[in-house]
């Protein structure tokens, strides 16, 4: 009976948006918000849709680029050095990477718009002017490399912060035996600390998948998905079926649709992530003194 | 084998000075104990040693040669942690093994390592578990064997009887020596246990907030503690330690204190003649009193207050107005509160400190240097 409250505040806040997508996907809603359902009409329109294959491969590049260059390694990579060096500096430099989580997003768009402006008024295009090179169209050169980057190096530092935690609560004793052991640097990380943080390793790296999948906001902020749909990935597209006019409709139930895709891939992903990590499992509980 | 010796080593964390000044020499192959209170600088020491922490100051020789800038892993040092740091991850063969393997040491060579360490501790049946699947004492001895496997020139043990229950630590306390000794590696032991301390090493370090108070073989500790520290630190039951005056009657010495006079042999007179101040702390072991029923030169006269015994002996109390003083009687004297007796104490065997806590023996040897 007491749970009766948290269940309803559940159903409302986390269940009911998902079922009425899912079941928005089996309508042809637009702005006239009216329920006719097509059966299966929208997933087999979007197996015919050319976009989807391309747009696909845009998603999987950059979720998993973005991971494994940015938020998982470069975060590892950052929490790593300023552990290792002395606390207050440390500090300062994790406190400096987090400061872009703080600005507007919009600002912080337009400060990547600045350094990859294709005008030689750009930072890149002023540096590379500079030494007597030509400049580059940043964004239509390298649509994948510009949103894996500019995703990359705010999303590092949710990674930093829960690993340097992680790493600081490692007893120092381990790393001092390894130490004594014969370890260097690099072999005490690999031996010891990335065991001891692997949990806060696979929670970075599913929580991050999801939060890569659905996300879209600097995409659209910095390349709209462009150049021709080349920097475009699920979520954006789902986002401009619905809400951007440039199909002249509103497609509510082409983009619940879509969307309903992207919570089944997610979901497989978690689950996939949970055997992976689950299968290495072998810590024992700990016993008491007998003897 | 190394022979280790600490030159006016120094280590302050901020304002704390953990470790000040010391100066101690360990001979190749010689086992000594480090020994003091909670927070004296004993780890902070043991750590120095194995090049985990950089001394603020002084200088740190392995036979001879100066070490200060060696990594750890080129120390062939072997460490014991207090905590015993196995790698929880780890099974207990790859604990062992972890030190081989990191030397890139073949394979069949690391098995042959691995099975010899943990035969000689006997613990090969625990080869495939977890740390935290073995009990403390089988920890303590993974922990050993991760030191021995890659055959250190030092041993260095923080600590690694204190987490045992008593039986295991008296079990435990003899097979490290054993292994010491066949081994034949210079071991520095870390204690705040001077029965461990005692009953292990060749040669004893006490140290006190930082500073060594004394470094000798445990009879020396025992018979002749430099100051009043060593001296209530060492030995058990304590020693009776009484804040006493130094009064002249009759051409006689005494040491008084409320009802308590202890008249003084002619042997003292020499030493306390030089000392101009007339407050002492006097020293006496349980065990140097000897009881009698009847009169006695240099004796008091004291009252049963209380009788412990301890199996072999009874420890009684007498009282001296305020002044509490305890003895070591044998069984064989039937002894009841309120019985009075006489107490001798050895003369030879009085420890006499000074109000800086100096010993008045050293007091003595100082000046004559
Ligand atoms: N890493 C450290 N940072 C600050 N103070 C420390 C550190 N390690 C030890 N100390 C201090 O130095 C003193 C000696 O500590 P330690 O060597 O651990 O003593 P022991 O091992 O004899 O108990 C203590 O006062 C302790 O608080
Ligand atoms: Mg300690």
């Amino acid at each position: 009976m007491f749970l009766l409250p948290g269940i309803l505040l559940i159903f409302l806040f986390f269940l009911a948006p998902v079922v009425i997508t899912a079941v928005m996907g089996f309508t042809n809603m637009d702005y006239r918000f009216q329920w006719n359902f097509v059966g299966f009409g929208n997933f087999f329109r979007m197996s015919d849709d050319f976009l989807v294959p391309k747009i696909l491969v845009n998603t999987l590049v950059y979720t998993f680029g973005t991971l494994a260059i940015f938020n998982v390694t470069f975060g590892l990579i950052l929490a790593l050095l300023t552990t290792s060096i002395s606390e207050r500096v440390g500090l300062f430099f994790r406190a400096l990477w987090l400061l872009p989580r703080f600005t507007p997003p919009v600002v912080y768009a337009a400060i990547w718009l600045w350094i990859l402006s294709p005008t030689r008024n750009g930072l890149l295009n002023g540096l590379r002017v500079a030494m007597g090179l030509n400049p580059i169209a940043w964004i239509s050169e390298y649509p994948w490399g510009v949103i894996i980057v500019t995703n990359g190096i705010i999303g590092a530092s949710m990674g930093m912060l829960i690993f340097a935690s992680a790493i600081k609560a490692i007893p120092r004793d381990y790393l001092w035996a390894a130490r004594v052991d014969g370890a260097s640097w690099f072999q005490e990380v690999r031996h010891i600390v990335l065991p001891l943080i692997r949990w806060p390793l696979m929670f970075i790296t599913a929580y991050q998948t999801l939060s890569l999948l659905t996300s879209y906001e600097y995409i659209l902020l910095i390349t709209q998905g462009g150049p021709f749909h080349a920097s475009e990935v699920w979520s954006l597209y789902a986002y401009n079926k619905a809400f951007s006019a440039y199909a002249g409709t509103y497609e509510f139930g082409y983009a619940a649709a879509l969307a309903t895709v992207l919570v089944l891939i997610g979901t497989v992903a978690s689950i996939a992530y949970w055997k992976m990590f689950r299968f290495r499992e072998m810590m024992a509980p700990p016993r008491i003194e007998v003897s | 084998m190394a022979s280790i010796k600490l030159e006016q080593l120094t280590k302050r964390f901020g304002k704390v000075v953990a470790v000040n000044n010391l100066n101690l020499e360990v001979k190749d192959g010689e086992f000594i104990a480090l020994l003091g209170p909670s927070g004296c600088g004993k780890t902070t020491t043991l750590l120095m040693i194995a090049g985990i922490y950089r001394p603020t100051q002084g200088k740190i020789y392995f036979d001879d040669v100066l070490v200060n800038d060696v990594a750890p892993k080129d120390r062939y040092v072997g460490l014991v942690f207090q905590s015993y740091a196995l790698y929880p991850h780890m099974k207990v063969y790859d604990n062992i093994a972890f030190p081989l393997k990191l030397a890139k040491v073949p394979r069949k060579e690391i098995d042959r390592k691995v099975y010899e360490v943990a035969k000689l501790t006997k613990i090969e049946e625990l080869l495939d578990r977890m740390p935290g699947q073995l009990s403390g004492g089988q920890q303590q001895r993974v922990a050993l064997c991760r030191a021995l496997v890659k055959e250190p020139e030092i041993l260095l043990l923080d600590e690694p009887l204190s987490n045992l229950d008593a039986r295991l630590r008296i079990e435990t306390r003899a097979e490290i020596k054993r292994l010491q000794r066949e081994l034949g590696i210079t071991t520095i032991l870390v204690t705040h246990d001077q029965v461990e301390a005692l009953t292990m090493s060749e040669r004893v370090a006490v140290m006190h907030a930082g500073v060594l108070q004394q470094y000798g073989p445990p009879d020396e500790l025992y018979d002749r503690p430099r100051n009043l520290f060593v001296a209530s630190f060492i030995g058990d039951p304590p020693m009776n330690l009484i804040p006493v005056e130094l009064e002249r009657t009759d051409g006689r010495l005494r040491l008084v204190a409320d009802s308590f006079v202890l008249p003084l042999a002619e042997e003292w007179e020499n030493m306390l003649g030089q000392i101009p101040e007339a407050s002492f702390t006097l020293g006496v072991r349980p065990e140097d009193v000897r009881i009698s029923t009847e009169e006695k030169a240099n004796a008091l006269l004291g009252e049963v207050f209380l009788t412990e015994p301890l199996g072999g002996g009874t420890l009684v109390h007498f009282m001296f107005g305020e002044i509490s003083f305890r003895v070591l009687a044998s069984r064989e004297i039937k002894m009841d509160v309120g019985d009075k007796f006489w107490l001798v104490p050895d003369q030879s065997k009085l420890h006499i400190f000074t109000k800086d806590g100096l010993s008045v023996r050293e007091v003595g040897r100082r000046d004559a240097q």
